[in-house]
Order: structure tokens, then C-alpha cells, then sequence
């Protein structure tokens, strides 16, 4: 009898000890500072100041972030910024995440400490999860165009860029978007994703279509054009990545200027071209969640990054940031970063969130037979 | 007779694990090859994409962690599988194919698919039990299930198991003995091929604890590898290296009864 | 000469001196509540997901399924996985056994297990990357042969293309296939062959007639699990083939994860109660190939 129980004691043990150990490795997360209640706070001044909410910030001593690959303008070294100069951890999970992949996030791991505090997502996202933000207005709020943030604060535009085509200079020349139909371009054009799936590549046979007689009405042209693209053998449906890129696979690259720009790191003869005839910008948006276990630090990040230095970082990076115009003004964009933007010829136009909506429809139905094999 | 088997033999096994060798050996070769790269062409090869993985901060906290979560998943699974296993063939044995599909299932559903699934009860076990990444071991187990099932499943029907453990129990062993010291050593080149590839499975599982949050070894090097082109292959390679030496290592672990396995080559 | 009782049906353990009596069942419940908590409940939540409409149960996400793309990448998928298992089964087994007919405890066993284990999981977007850098559009190889005048991507580039994804598959297949096959090996008895010879038969008699029907349960099985580690891999294929979803985990993935407004996570979790049921149907076919072969193994 003991020799039987044994068997199912040991196995008992062993579940108790695997339990145990999980539970001594936990973490518990700490309180938000006495007196304010930084998670329904809209502006620094709810803390007494930016002294208040860095100490608020500190306080909590980490911050969350989701779907900020360093390379993704600039913000390595906008994170590495941040650290150095409040000395708050910056958790970055998840790199290579959708703006969904951030939302699924936040939804599915509210209540837990590792659930992210700011999202950093595309319009169209933004605009259909607005019950997940909590609203908060940056001391630098002014500076921002009125029609690239939400009135009562919910989200606000950070940074954008032109839509582009990357290309190693020493094989190619490109002067229009036409161009790519030629035999010299055979098996060399990539989107970077699946437009049915990432912001950048629906933009991009947008700005195709716009390119080939289209109009932000009108995706189907784009279509055409990658239908044709691909019957020649120029289009390779890989996705497209730094390693590719410097690997000659993928030596022309349908992406944001600010992502192509990049490239230039890795291939010293990497040009950008943003075609005349159609310029199709967009921009991101930050939001902080409602759910956010360090809603100080996440306000403070917010600062951060709509201050001077923060701004100036994502040029750096080759993104157009929102207060390019109020810095301009001020004179404290930096003249450096601001020349070594791509040069952008035409009026620019952006996608209204109906207009999206119609192309991401359009796509939905005719993506997968134009480039079908 | 055996001389001209043995004749025949070695040739043939030289020619298959050469020429598979090399096969597997070449992409690797081309990641190699394309992380010693220089910046523009004919510039000098260079180790900076190798030596620059070290300065990233979290790579040792995801490295512990993710050894940890390794030996707790593969313990956990001999704990819970191979008894079960042994269990259901003298007792149960119509449970056998249940059991088998049981452990066939965690495949049947992409990982992506598998968090969602997920999430809510890692929610709840991340606010009630613990938030620490070893929870992750839950998850894994069951990711595991499939390889150490069939792994140990080859190894079990090699061993005549009712007659072993009837001999064994008539002798006055309880089933820990006979578990544990009768029929384990049987069939130890089957549970080491288990732990190795509980092991590796662990140490490659990438989606699941993205998905999640948490940072594993495959997450930080996701990450360490958006920094450029060099440092993502460059990674991968070193992250490959490492599994390797380390299931080396663990393979030279003393297997019980390994003594008395003769070497007995051109034999099978 | 004593007998060892043993019967067919569900056998009763020998009553030894005051031995507790454990019902049988006791045995597989630490098993069934793990697995119960931890696959079926999130299996159950997912598979939900696929009934559920906009105002309460429905069938639309599955009427969905019906749609042309998704039957083809349906097809895609079990075509990609059903060659790529059998290439890797055919082909690790031929290895394992070059590994098992050696030293037990030999270097080259351990080598090659231990690379096979880390080659096993090795899969991804690095591995799409190792494979283009070798025989993609600038791949190493692919430029050698153009030198040499032979253009591998006449017809169009096929690694980007279905065959490219079997190859690319086998790759990770082969090596799984050497780890899980390698124990039914070492369990074969070098007592057969040598009563083979002794009767009279040839390598021939051996394989068909011995060794060859005692494996072949073990491989089958090793087939099915390389069959469904195929049919649900997805980062190698994302990284090869970004555009359309050629094959389901990537329809899968533009349902969930879709970020211009096409997520839909009810059509996700139906496309995988698709994939589940298929695994089940292929899993019934082996099990009754299974019981036709291994009538006579004890």
C-alpha cells in the first residue's frame, strides 16, 4: 500500500513544487503614488507639475511598450533616451506586432503587469478602439495640428512619412513608378507585407494605384498594376527585410520613406523615390490604455516623446514628426535631420478612414487572385 | 556473413551522413557567410554582428529564464507523460489511441491560434497565481506533448512492459520501481531523445510567449535582431550554436543501463 | 513452469500480498486534468469562437469556409504537408538508421541527435532567410549555376511557390523525423537478424518480413506527427510567401491579426476547428491502418 500511494505522492510533489516555483518567481506590481490617481490623469498638471510626474513616474520604475522594433524610426534609441534620462526600465515586447497584435494585447492582458501602457498604432486601428484609450493632454498639445489629434484627447498623431520605393541605386534607376514594368526590374519588387494585412503595403498599391490613374477613391488600379507586375516575374511575394535587402534579394521595396531610409545602413547606394504624381502620406498614432498598470510612466513617456528631443529623435530616424510645423517656427527642429529627409515633389494627400475602408474591401476580394500563382 | 553486412554497411552509412550532412551544413554556411559581411561591397569581413549581440541588456534574464522553463518542462514531462503511458498499457489499453490523439492534438492548432485559446487563462493565472515567466512551463508542456509522446511511445514498444513489470511486482516492486528502474532503463535512448527535443521545443518556442508578453531567448532575439541585417542572421546563428552544444552536453548525461549496451556495429 | 495471467479485456493487476486495489482509471487523471485545463478549455474557447456570430450562435463562420481561396489553401495545405511528411519520413528514417546501425555511444549518435534536436525547431523567418540566401534570387547557389550558364528560375522563381515550401519544410521535417524514429530502432533486437541468417534468409526476407512490419508502426506514427507539425507551421511560410494566404495558418493569420480593419477572429477560430477536424480525419485513417498492421505485434 505505501508503495502505491508512493507513486502518486511523488507525482503530487513534483506538481507542488513546479506550482511553488512559478509562484516565488513572481512579481508584484507596485501602487500608484499617494494623493493623485495617475490613471485617470489628462495632463502633467494633475501632478503638480513635470517634477511630479517624473517622481510619479519613477515611482513605478517601468515602463511597458509593445511593437517598437529599434529600427522603426529610431526608437532604439529613443528607448535607450527615455531610460538614460529618467531611469525608468522600458519593457519592449513583441517587435514585430500589428497595430491589432497591440490592441489584442491590451485586451487580453489587462489586469497583469505586463500588459502594455502605450500603443503606438495606425488610424484606422485607433479610430475603432477608442473605448481602450484613456484621454491625456501633453504639455506640448498646442503644437500639434488640430486635425491630426482627437479633441478630447483620446489618441494624437506622433510621426509620418511618404509612401516610397526604396531601390539600390547601382542596379537601378528609377524615375517614375512605371518604371518597375521592365525586364531589368525581373523578380526584384516586394511590398513589405500583405496589404490585406499591414498599413504599409495597403498604402503602397495605393500609392500605386494613385501612380496609374487612380484615386483614394479607387484602389483597383493598383491592383491591376501589381497583377501586372507579377505576371512579368518582377514582383516576388517574400516579405521584404533588412537582411533581404542587404542580401540583394529584394533590391527595390515598396515601403515608408522612413523604413527605407533604414536601408541606407546596410546598402550605401539605397535611394528613395517618392513619386511625384502621387504623394500619399501617413501617420501614426499614440494612445495611452485605460488598463495601463504604470499609467505614470506611460504619461511621462507621452512627454517625452512630444518634447523637443523627442520630436527631433523620430526625424532622426527619418520620420516627419506632428509638431514639425510648430518647431519650424520655434526653431528648434533640427536643420541636420530636417535636410537629409527624401526630397517630396507634389501637394500630398492622405487616406480618410472610410476611404481605408473601402480599399481594405476592395483588397479583401481581389488581392489574392491578382497576385495568385 | 556479418563481415559482408559490415562490408556493405559502412560505405552506406558514410554516403548517407555525408551527403546529408552536407545538404544541412550549407544554409547554414550562407547565414554564416551573410552575417561576416561588411557594409558595401569588398569591404573586409567582420565578427561585429556576432560580438554586438552581447551588449543587449535582457539577453542573459531571457537566457536563465528560458533554461529554466526548458528543465522544468522536460522534468515535468516525465513526470506526467511516461507513467501515464506505462500506466495505460498495462491496465488501460483501450485508452492507448485516446492518449495518443490527446497528445497528437497541441499540433493540430497553430500557436497563433493556441494563445487565443490562452490568454484568458493565463490572464487569470498572471493576476491570482504568479506573473513570473515560468508560467510559461503550463503552456509548453502541453507543446511538448506531441515529440515526447512519440519519442517515448518507439521507446515503449520495444520493451515488453507487461512482463517486465509483472516479474518486477511479483517480486515485491511498486510501481515507482518499476517505473523508475525497470522500465526507464529500457528504454533510455528514447527518453533522452524525449528530454532532447522537450529541450529544443522549448528553447525555439517563440510565438506563444510573444503573444504573451513575456521575453523568452527566440523573443529577445526577435528583437536584438530588428537592429540590423547582420545582427538578425548573426543571432540566429548563435542561438543555434548554443541549443546545440547544449543538447551535446546533455546527451553526455549517464543514461541508466547504458553499461549494458554493447557496441555492436553492422548488427541491425 | 509458472503461467502469467493475462487476458485480453481490461486485465485486473495481480493481487499481491494487501495490496491496495486502485481501480484503473486513478492511474490517467493527473494526465487528463493537465491536459483538460490546459488544451481542451483553450481548444474549447477557440473552437466557440467559430459559432459565434455578431448576435449570438451562428453558422456564418463556417458557411464562410466554403469560400474558393479558402478550399484552395485548404488543399495547398494538406498537399504541402502530406509531401513534405513523407519526404521527411522517408528520408530521416534512411538516416536514423545510418545513426542507429553505429555506435550506441559514439560521437557521431551524438552529433547528430543533438543537431537534429536544434535543427527540429529551427524554423521561422531565419530559416526562410538561410534558404534564400542560398537559392533565392541572390542566393549563392542560384548565381553559381547562372555562371555556369543554368538558370534554376527559368519558369518563374519556385521558391517562393508551393515546391519551394516543400523544400524549405523537409528541412525541419528530416531531422524530426531522426529524433522520434531513432528510439523504435534501437529497440530492434540484433537477435533477429542473426536468427534470420541462421534460417537461411537474405537482408531481403529480413526487411519485408521481420524488421520491416515491427517498425512500421512506429513509422506511421512518426509520419502522422510530422504530418501535423507540417499542416500547422506558419512563421516559415509568412517569411517565403507574404502575399495571399497560400496555405491556412497564413489565412489564419490575416483573420487575427489583420490591421486595416479586416480582423476577424471568428473566422480564425473556424478555419482552425477546419484544420482540427482534419488532423482527426487523418489521425482515424492511421489509426485503422494501425490496427491492420500491428494485428500480431504484442
Amino acid at each position: 500500500m505505501a508503495k502505491q500511494v508512493n507513486r502518486f505522492a511523488r507525482a503530487g510533489v513534483a506538481l507542488a513544487t513546479f506550482a511553488v516555483i512559478t509562484a516565488c518567481g513572481s512579481t508584484t506590481t507596485t501602487g500608484t503614488s499617494s494623493g493623485v490617481n495617475a490613471a485617470t490623469a489628462t495632463s502633467a498638471a494633475a501632478f503638480g507639475g513635470m517634477s511630479g510626474l517624473i517622481a510619479a513616474a519613477r515611482k513605478e520604475g517601468q515602463l511597458n511598450v509593445i511593437a517598437l522594433p529599434p529600427d522603426w524610426a529610431n526608437y532604439g534609441a529613443i528607448i535607450s533616451g527615455f531610460t538614460a534620462k529618467y531611469g525608468i526600465k522600458v519593457n519592449s515586447a513583441n517587435p514585430n506586432g500589428s497595430s491589432q497584435d497591440e490592441v489584442n494585447a491590451v485586451r487580453s492582458q489587462g489586469g497583469t503587469s505586463r500588459a502594455p501602457d502605450v500603443l503606438d498604432i495606425g488610424m484606422a486601428v485607433a479610430l475603432a478602439n477608442t473605448t481602450l484609450f484613456t484621454p491625456y493632454q501633453v504639455t506640448e498639445w498646442s503644437g500639434i495640428p488640430t486635425s491630426q489629434k482627437d479633441p478630447g484627447g483620446l489618441w494624437y498623431q506622433d510621426y509620418g512619412g511618404y509612401m516610397s520605393i526604396g531601390y539600390d541605386s547601382s542596379k537601378f534607376t528609377i524615375t517614375s513608378v512605371q518604371d518597375l514594368l521592365k525586364p531589368a526590374f525581373k523578380g526584384a519588387v516586394a511590398l513589405n507585407g500583405d496589404p490585406t494585412k499591414a498599413n504599409a503595403a495597403l498604402n503602397g498599391v495605393m500609392m500605386a494605384s494613385l501612380a496609374n490613374g487612380g484615386s483614394l477613391d479607387s484602389i483597383a488600379q493598383g491592383v491591376a498594376f501589381f497583377h501586372h507586375l507579377n505576371q512579368l516575374g518582377n514582383f516576388v511575394p517574400i516579405q521584404a527585410t533588412t537582411a533581404t535587402v542587404k542580401n540583394g534579394t529584394t533590391p527595390v521595396v515598396f515601403d515608408w520613406d522612413y523604413l527605407s531610409a533604414a536601408h541606407g545602413k546596410d546598402v550605401p547606394t539605397w535611394k528613395v523615390f517618392v513619386p511625384p504624381n502621387a504623394v500619399l502620406g501617413g501617420y501614426y498614432a499614440q494612445a495611452i490604455s485605460k488598463t495601463a498598470p504604470d499609467p505614470a510612466a506611460a504619461r511621462l513617456w507621452e512627454e517625452y516623446l512630444y518634447s523637443v528631443a523627442g520630436q527631433n529623435l523620430w526625424l532622426q530616424g527619418g520620420a516627419r514628426p506632428v509638431e514639425m510645423a510648430a518647431l519650424t517656427t520655434a526653431g528648434t527642429l533640427n536643420q541636420t535631420y530636417a535636410a537629409a529627409l527624401p526630397p517630396v515633389g507634389g501637394t500630398p494627400v492622405f487616406l480618410s478612414p472610410s476611404q481605408a475602408t473601402t480599399a481594405a474591401t476592395y483588397l479583401d476580394s481581389n488581392w489574392a487572385q491578382a497576385i495568385g500563382s | 556473413m556479418n563481415r559482408r553486412r559490415h562490408r556493405r554497411l559502412e560505405p552506406f552509412r558514410t554516403i548517407v551522413l555525408v551527403v546529408l550532412g552536407i545538404l544541412f551544413l550549407v544554409p547554414i554556411g550562407a547565414m554564416v557567410e551573410f552575417s561576416t559581411r561588411g557594409v558595401g561591397i569588398n569591404s573586409p569581413r567582420t565578427l561585429s554582428s556576432f560580438t554586438s549581440i552581447f551588449s543587449y541588456p535582457d539577453l542573459t534574464g531571457a537566457i536563465v529564464a528560458s533554461l529554466e522553463l526548458a528543465a522544468i518542462t522536460s522534468a515535468a514531462m516525465l513526470v506526467l507523460l511516461l507513467p501515464t503511458m506505462v500506466w495505460v498499457r498495462l491496465r488501460v489499453p483501450r485508452m492507448v489511441r485516446v492518449i495518443e490523439v490527446l497528445c497528437l492534438a497541441p499540433l493540430t492548432i497553430p500557436a497563433i491560434v493556441l494563445v487565443v485559446g490562452l490568454a484568458p487563462l493565463y490572464q487569470w493565472i498572471n493576476i491570482n497565481l504568479s506573473d513570473s515567466i515560468l508560467t510559461l512551463g503550463f503552456a509548453y508542456l502541453i507543446l511538448v506533448l506531441p515529440y515526447a509522446y512519440r519519442s517515448l511511445d518507439a521507446g515503449l514498444s520495444g520493451v515488453d512492459v507487461r512482463t517486465l513489470s509483472e516479474a518486477a511486482r511479483s517480486l515485491g516492486a511498486g510501481w515507482a520501481t518499476v517505473v523508475t528502474r525497470i522500465i526507464v532503463p529500457n528504454m533510455s535512448s528514447a527518453v533522452l531523445n524525449a528530454c532532447l527535443l522537450s529541450v529544443a521545443v522549448v528553447l525555439g518556442e517563440f510565438t506563444i510567449a510573444n503573444l504573451l508578453n513575456f521575453e523568452n531567448l527566440q523573443v529577445a532575439i526577435a528583437t536584438i535582431g530588428r537592429a540590423n541585417a547582420g545582427v538578425s542572421i548573426a543571432v540566429a546563428v548563435a542561438s543555434l550554436l548554443f541549443v546545440f552544444v547544449l543538447l551535446l552536453a546533455l546527451s553526455f548525461v549517464p543514461r541508466p543501463g547504458s553499461r549494458r549496451r554493447r557496441v555492436r556495429i553492422g548488427v541491425l | 513452469m509458472t503461467t502469467l495471467v493475462s487476458s485480453a479485456a481490461e486485465p485486473a493487476g495481480p493481487p499481491f500480498r494487501g495490496r491496495l486495489r486502485v481501480p484503473s482509471w486513478v492511474g490517467v487523471v493527473p494526465f487528463f486534468v493537465y491536459v483538460a485545463a490546459f488544451l481542451i478549455l483553450p481548444t474549447a474557447i477557440v473552437v466557440g469562437g467559430a459559432f459565434a456570430g455578431a448576435h449570438g450562435p451562428s453558422l456564418t463562420n463556417i458557411s464562410a469556409l466554403t469560400q474558393p481561396y479558402i478550399l484552395d489553401s485548404f488543399l495547398h495545405s494538406v498537399v504541402l504537408s502530406a509531401a513534405s511528411a513523407v519526404i521527411g519520413a522517408v528520408v530521416g528514417a534512411v538516416l536514423a538508421y545510418a545513426v542507429a546501425s553505429g555506435a550506441p555511444n559514439g560521437v557521431i549518435r551524438r552529433v547528430v541527435t543533438s543537431a537534429c534536436g536544434v535543427l527540429s525547431q529551427f524554423g521561422g523567418v531565419t530559416l526562410a532567410f538561410a534558404f534564400i540566401a542560398t537559392l533565392g534570387g541572390a542566393g549563392f547557389i542560384t548565381l553559381w549555376l547562372q555562371e555556369h550558364g543554368v538558370n534554376i528560375y527559368a519558369n518563374g522563381v519556385w521558391l517562393y511557390q508551393l515546391s519551394g515550401l516543400i523544400l524549405v519544410y523537409t528541412y525541419f521535417q528530416i531531422p524530426l523525423m531522426v529524433i522520434v524514429f531513432l528510439p523504435a530502432l534501437d529497440g530492434i533486437r540484433p537477435q533477429w537478424r542473426e536468427a534470420t541468417s541462421n534460417l537461411g534468409g537474405t537482408s531481403w526476407h529480413y526487411w519485408r518480413h521481420i524488421a520491416g512490419p515491427l517498425l512500421l508502426p512506429a513509422f506511421l506514427g512518426c509520419l502522422l506527427l510530422l504530418f501535423a507539425n507540417s499542416f500547422s507551421a506558419y512563421a516559415t511560410a509568412a517569411a517565403l510567401i507574404n502575399q495571399g494566404g497560400i496555405i491556412v495558418p497564413l489565412q489564419i493569420s490575416n483573420a487575427l491579426s489583420s490591421e486595416v480593419g479586416l480582423a476577424q477572429a471568428n473566422l480564425a477560430s473556424s478555419l482552425a476547428l477546419a484544420m482540427v477536424v482534419i488532423v482527426v480525419v487523418v489521425t482515424a485513417l492511421y489509426s485503422w491502418l494501425q490496427s491492420r498492421t500491428a494485428r500480431w505485434v504484442r
